[in-house]
């Protein structure tokens, strides 16, 4: 057979696939061609700067051969060897039986029939269900959409997922900035044309660019990074890791202890403060509660001033190297790069993480945020960009929003990701907080109790992937859940094997986005990321093409879910008579994109390049607020765009708030996220008794070659990779970085296994002794694809896959913030003999 | 006549390891005969990116990423060892190790003194780099590698074109050889290589402050550069020979100056440097 080739995308940007005989034989970045729309070019300093004319994606898009064909494919249905759903369940042996092949008519049957009974025993709110991120791409097939209408339909407890990679900017920011439907994170348009014109220095503050991506943008804004150095903008970096960004452009590192970022960012303020090097007037205008700030840092209130040398104790950063950065920011025009889309970074994921992202904004107010060359900008997204096009992102519903019905949850019990174990095995449970807060501020209060009264406990878990373990806190939580006999009946529904699959009675295989057709935008989930295509430097719309057959007896999404509608009895209404196909054509239709291309040509190509807006007119980021206009960029979800108050933020004085009047309006006398801003020592830090018994840090960032736990040991070619994981004894351990003085205290030597421990668990890594990450600090990414414990269904045993998080605390940011804290974790190592 | 070449600019590599990974999906599980057999899905690197660690905590540590990949010498050590055609040079220049001819001849992989030939157990065969030839010869612009480039670092072209890019940083005099002693002509060069360098953070020890615009002159006996620290009090001099003895002098107005002899091994990081008044 000849050899065919299609079109495809994936979270690290689009592809082409090379098949031959039926098998995916290569997988290349997409390369424009002549008839595509033209690129942009940016003229500054005297130099043109254009993107090439391809897909700059992430490692892991090239994987997608070894990963479609990986050896962790779940092939077939599975039935739990001691698991008869009409007999002896044994819960108590999730995690630990083995599994035996079934035919998918089994496997339905059983799956409805479970569904069946319980919603007829307990109610449809007996059943909870949720997917995992990231694992996929696409529009019509991924998670919200098949999975989202087919649970809204027939009615669940829906989980409520924490905003797990930028909680501090989530449940902070909104109370400073605004933002909240951006969930927290700052506009971004136009930065990149402001920045290589105007800007003299970029600050990034817990931000690791080249390893988030902005996302989904893959590599593509690598490429700026390297222009701005070229131009000399200096680039410092602030992080307690030498990340992959700093270790290529950092000019200076100011390496902090984790959990302090707080003190420093005052020490900061304290010197511009007392050296008069601020934007005054902007603050006069611009701001709200500045006097009350202003007298916290000079310590008027509590008689502690923030001084640089105070920060310095705390942090183990030199006064002086402090003073020095705060006179240098002053004096240039600076670019506060404080997470991969502004907002984000690893520094927001820990206890008061609020605070700090409050400061964030605070130092860019303080420095008039919005003025030429001077904002918060992650480095990632903001190419001149045409958003006069419209297409929707692969998170404003799906298929469910194009139905001529669409289906609504009518079941209103929900539980929290963070706290699903404790809902299981504990209830009641309680909370506040809606997890994506981006329809207003007042979300963030919004109470909760499961069960909710009048409803029943859920007794079943339909899960869709497989992450928690890896990517969740205390992970050990799940594996106690999972055994619980109030769970009467799991099914998994993945492509691979996960750190959760084996804990299920049922598992269907699922195919992969290379396995069927969808439609979709390169990095575009639409709803609080609006314009996230600005990661990437060229808009590319995909007409997902099937690449291959399902591997195995593996099927679509869409199709499981049709299967179980038939036997439920709402086949018809969940699909509205229409096959994938059909969904893929209403999306289009549903766009703009008609205007620009026919189906068929774009079914064909594959792909299509939005083009250029002829006169571009740039309208950077907050320019219009830090110039009183009315609101100018394209931030379709800012509810105060074209209304009377136009020019204001999205806080509830429309100004920057340094007391914010949410913050008093809903919980005044919280003193953990208190309406000013406040420098709360962490509740798991250097300082705490704690680390008299676990003295080290552990920081588990986002890793860098895979996409969380979505590629990792699916992919052995990543395991090649040095940095990521590293094979020994047979092994593919996974890496944890360990300075010299705090290895060689240890008696640990390069290549070591260690086993990484606290009270919560412990986890078997290989060490790497490194100068990158500063004493006292340990760094292991999240994400780890596999969870192997040593004995298999024990809550408690050590890991040899690498789930950091079974070590991470389940403590939230503070006591009225639901957010997760893994980087406020003491540890110990110590070297592992077998 | 056409001889490919590339040109690394380490200088722009992020280590984002989209060439190593490009690389693997080509040639795992795929057979180009007559220019390769499959490469085994774990184990080999016919693009391996050497990562070197730079300074010391609490400097800036950086990462230097150095993609080793066969060299395509014009005058390969594989090429001459190799006696019954096992590895020849095309008329490209592109040095190629025949998967038929060469089964078995474990010896040849210790040919390359840039170690970039791999064994394949399964196949018996030593295997390497050929610049995705079979896709060159398809019409292909660049191999993988370079196509999977987010930053320009990897370049391809021919070197004999004077208006390819490769040859002209070539002709630039911007280029060097990894190992120019082995003395074999090199078809790959590279932009940046890293050298040594000579670091430090010098602050006034009677203020705490860091020391702004020193002197700082570093000489090794013949030639001396001087350069002044910056706002942190941090100054670097890269691109020094190993292993070489050098003074360093540190001199402000007012301040007792301060000599150190250091040594190239490894980069120098002399930490803080507390001056004191006179």
């Amino acid at each position: 057979m000849s050899e065919k080739v299609f079109i495809n995308c994936t979270g690290g940007g689009p592809i082409r696939v090379y098949v031959k005989n039926g098998k995916i034989t290569r997988v290349r970045p997409l390369v424009f061609d002549e008839n595509d729309a033209s690129s942009w070019t940016i003229e500054a300093r005297g130099q043109k700067f254009t993107p090439p004319r391809k897909a700059c994606v992430a490692p892991f898009a090239l994987t997608e051969k070894e990963r479609v064909y990986s050896k962790d494919r779940i092939l077939y249905p599975l039935k739990r060897v001691d698991f008869d759903q009409n007999g002896e369940r044994h819960p108590e042996n999730r995690g630990k039986s083995g599994y035996e092949r079934i035919s998918w008519d089994e496997a339905i049957n059983i799956v409805s029939g479970e569904m069946k009974r319980i919603r007829s025993a307990y109610g449809p709110e007996a059943i909870v269900s949720r997917g995992s991120s990231h694992h996929n791409w696409g529009n019509v097939g991924y998670r919200s959409s098949a999975w989202a209408r087919f649970f809204n339909l027939i009615g669940f407890t829906d989980i409520l997922d924490n905003p797990d990679s930028w909680e501090g900017w989530h449940w902070g920011a909104p109370h400073a900035y605004g933002f909240f439907w951006r969930l927290g994170n700052p506009e971004q348009y136009d930065l990149l044309e402001d920045a290589l014109k105007n800007t003299e220095m970029v600050v990034y503050w817990s931000n690791d660019p080249d390893s988030t991506h902005g996302i989904y943008g893959g590599n593509e804004s690598a490429l700026w990074r390297i222009w701005l150095r070229e131009r000399g903008i200096k680039q410092v970096f602030v992080d307690p890791y030498c990340n992959y960004t700093a270790a290529i452009h950092s000019e200076k590192w100011i390496a902090y202890r984790p959990g302090t970022e707080t003190a420093l960012a005052m020490a900061i303020a304290y010197v511009w403060l007392t050296e008069d090097t601020y934007d005054k007037q902007y603050i006069k205008t611009h701001s709200l509660g500045f006097d009350e700030f202003k007298n916290y840092i000079l310590g008027k209130g509590d008689g502690v001033a923030k001084t640089p040398e105070w920060a310095a104790e705390i942090c183990d950063v030199p006064a002086r190297n402090i003073i020095a950065l705060a006179r240098e920011w002053a004096s240039k025009r600076t670019m506060l790069s404080s997470g991969t889309k502004g907002g984000e970074g690893g520094a927001c994921r820990q206890a008061y993480a609020t605070e700090w992202a409050r400061m964030m904004v605070f130092l860019a107010a303080m420095q008039g945020m919005g003025k030429p060359g001077s904002n918060i900008w992650g480095t990632t997204l903001g190419p001149p960009f045409n958003a006069t096009l419209d297409f929707p992102g692969y998170a404003q519903g799906g298929i469910n929003r194009l139905a001529k019905k669409p289906a609504v949850n009518p079941v209103k019990q929900r539980i929290y990701r963070l706290l699903l174990p404790e809902a299981i095995l504990n209830p009641p449970i309680k909370w506040m907080g809606d997890g994506f807060c981006g329809n207003s501020i007042e979300q963030q209060f919004n109470k909760y109790v499961y069960p909710l009264p009048g409803c029943s406990e859920v007794k079943m878990f339909y899960r869709y992937g497989g992450a928690f373990i890896a990517t969740m806190t205390e992970t050990n939580r799940w594996v106690r859940m999972y055994q619980s006999p109030k769970l009467e009946f799991v099914v998994n529904q993945d492509c691979w094997w996960c750190p959760e699959t084996k804990f299920a009675d049922i598992i269907l295989p699922a195919c992969t986005n290379l396995e069927r057709n969808d439609i979709s935008e390169w990095a575009n989930a639409g709803g609080y990321s609006v314009h996230g295509a600005g990661a990437c430097n060229h808009r590319v719309i995909v007409y997902q093409q099937k690449c291959v057959e399902p591997v195995g007896e593996s099927k679509s999404d869409y199709q499981i879910f049709c299967e179980l509608a038939e036997k439920l009895g709402v086949k018809e209404e969940f699909t509205e008579g229409n096959t994938e196909e059909n969904w893929i054509k209403i999306m289009f239709d549903s766009s703009d994109l008609p205007k620009y291309i026919s189906f068929e040509e774009f079914k064909k190509k594959g792909y299509y390049i939005v083009p250029q807006l002829e006169n571009y007119k740039p309208t950077p980021c907050l320019r219009w607020f830090y110039e009183g206009r009315e609101c100018d960029t394209p931030d379709l979800g800012n509810p105060k765009r074209n209304t009377e108050k136009g020019k204001e933020l999205g806080t509830y004085s429309g100004k920057l708030e340094f007391v914010s009047q949410s913050l008093l309006k809903h919980t005044p006398d919280d003193d953990e996220r208190p309406p000013l801003v406040h420098y709360i020592p962490s509740w798991e830090g250097h300082q705490s008794d704690l680390a008299k018994k676990y003295p080290l840090q552990l920081i588990s960032p986002h890793p860098r070659y895979s996409f969380h736990t979505q590629h990792d040991s699916h992919v052995p070619w990543l395991s090649d990779i040095p940095g990521h994981r590293i094979w020994k004894d047979g092994y593919d351990y996974q890496v944890i970085h360990i300075h010299p003085t705090d290895a060689a205290a240890r008696g640990i030597q390069n290549n070591d296994i260690v086993k990484l421990y606290n009270d919560r668990g412990a986890v078997l890594l290989i060490a790497q002794i490194s100068e990158r990450v500063r004493p006292g600090v340990v760094h292991s990414c999240e994400g780890s694809a596999k969870y192997d414990p040593l004995e298999p269904g024990k809550a408690g045993s050590i890991d040899r896959g690498g789930c950091v998080n079974l070590l991470t605390p389940s403590r939230m940011l503070s006591k009225n913030v639901p957010g997760m804290a893994p980087n406020s974790c003491l540890v110990e190592v110590s070297k592992w003999e077998v | 006549m056409t001889r490919y070449g590339m040109v690394i600019d380490i200088t722009r590599c992020n280590g984002c390891y989209n060439c190593f990974i490009a690389c693997r999906d080509e040639y795992c599980g795929n057979d180009y005969p007559p220019y390769s057999a499959a490469q085994p899905d774990k184990g080999s690197f016919w693009i391996k990116i050497i990562e070197k660690e730079r300074g010391k905590y609490p400097q800036p540590v950086r990462v230097a990423y150095t993609p080793i990949l066969c060299q395509h010498c014009d005058e390969a050590n594989c090429v001459k060892a190799a006696k019954n055609g096992e590895i020849y040079r095309r008329e490209d220049g592109i040095v190629i190790i025949d998967p038929e001819k060469s089964k078995g001849k474990k010896e040849l992989m210790s040919a390359c003194p840039y170690r970039v030939i791999y064994w394949n157990d399964e196949k018996n065969i030593p295997q390497k780099c050929t610049l995705c030839a079979h896709l060159l010869d398809a019409g292909w612009k660049e191999p993988r590698c370079v196509e999977a480039c987010p930053t320009a670092a990897l370049k391809f072209g021919d070197l004999d074109d004077p208006n390819s890019e490769v040859a002209k940083l070539v002709a630039a005099g911007k280029v060097e050889i990894l190992h120019p002693e082995y003395n074999m002509k090199e078809k790959v060069s590279y932009i940046g290589l890293p050298k040594r360098f000579i670091a430090g953070t010098v602050v006034f020890g009677d203020t705490d402050e860091c020391a702004d615009k020193v002197t700082v002159a570093i000489g090794d006996g013949q030639e001396k550069k001087t350069l002044k620290t910056n706002n942190y009090g941090d100054f670097e001099l890269d691109g020094l020979p190993s292993n070489k003895e050098y003074t360093v002098r540190i001199n402000y107005t007012g301040y007792k100056p301060q000599t150190f002899k250091v040594f190239t091994r490894d980069d120098v990081y002399m930490g803080d440097i507390f001056l004191t008044r006179k």
